[in-house]
């Protein structure tokens, strides 16, 4: 399992591909990425993401230490990054490692239903026009958690 | 003990970080004392339910106890992913 916080983009195809490489246990390896979406029509300039450094990496690595139990992983990454994104940078990614697609899957979904809800990370849009405004969360974010 | 803010909660106090002295008891008895404290705290502090806490960096609710608490951070519901 690896966690990590970093506010530098990441290599989205060197991380997938050296994710539980060497691994010929697992039959399935899910990755899911978040990227940076603009609002139609060019209208957002960027993405600030501000985070709490002493309990993100501990909340991230309780979360995806979770999913490892709950669906017997083979191994799990997570890296979330922080600071400013323009649109189409990728915000984050995970990959989750098990011998079936189902669990597989299912670990990757787990893991972004509570990153999305339970990791301190709060987003701020700016616009092209200047503007600026927090992210609201979402009523049917706090409603996925329900499910698991 | 060390009391946080972040995103719109840090604006609106104008504030990271503070330290604070304080014998409250549990989290909504330390949100009491910072909202006597001055308007810009009233108004941050105006709705709970639209605020998060964490005590000793793990997530927790507004009864939870201070007793031994080094660190409050106070934040609106995350938004990653």
């Amino acid at each position: 399992m690896r966690v990590v916080v970093q506010e530098a983009p990441f290599d989205f195809g060197a991380e997938a591909e050296a994710f539980a490489s060497g691994r010929h246990d697992m039959g399935a390896v899910v990755t899911f990425t978040g990227v940076v979406r603009d609002f139609g029509g060019g209208g957002l300039d960027a993405m600030e993401i501000e985070h709490y450094p002493g309990m993100t990496q501990k909340a991230l690595e309780k979360i995806a230490s979770e999913a490892v139990e709950r669906w017997s992983l083979g191994d799990a990454l997570v890296i979330h990054r922080y600071g400013r994104m323009e649109p189409g940078e990728k915000i984050m990614m995970v990959a989750t490692a098990a011998p079936h697609r189902k669990d597989a899957f299912e670990a990757a979904e787990y893991l972004m239903d509570y990153l999305k809800s339970r990791a301190p990370f709060w987003k701020k849009e700016h616009s092209a026009s200047g503007e600026t405004d927090w992210v609201a969360a979402k009523d049917e974010d706090e409603d996925a958690l329900t499910r698991w | 003990m060390d009391v946080l803010y972040f995103a719109w909660v840090r604006e609106r106090i104008g504030l990271p970080k503070e330290t604070v002295t304080t014998d409250a008891a549990t989290v909504a008895d330390l949100v009491e004392e910072l909202r006597a404290k001055e308007e810009r705290y009233a108004v941050a502090f105006s709705d709970l339910s639209a605020l998060r806490v964490a005590v000793d960096q793990e997530l927790t609710d507004f009864d939870a106890p201070l007793a031994g608490a080094r660190e409050v951070a106070f934040f609106p519901p995350m938004t990653g992913g």
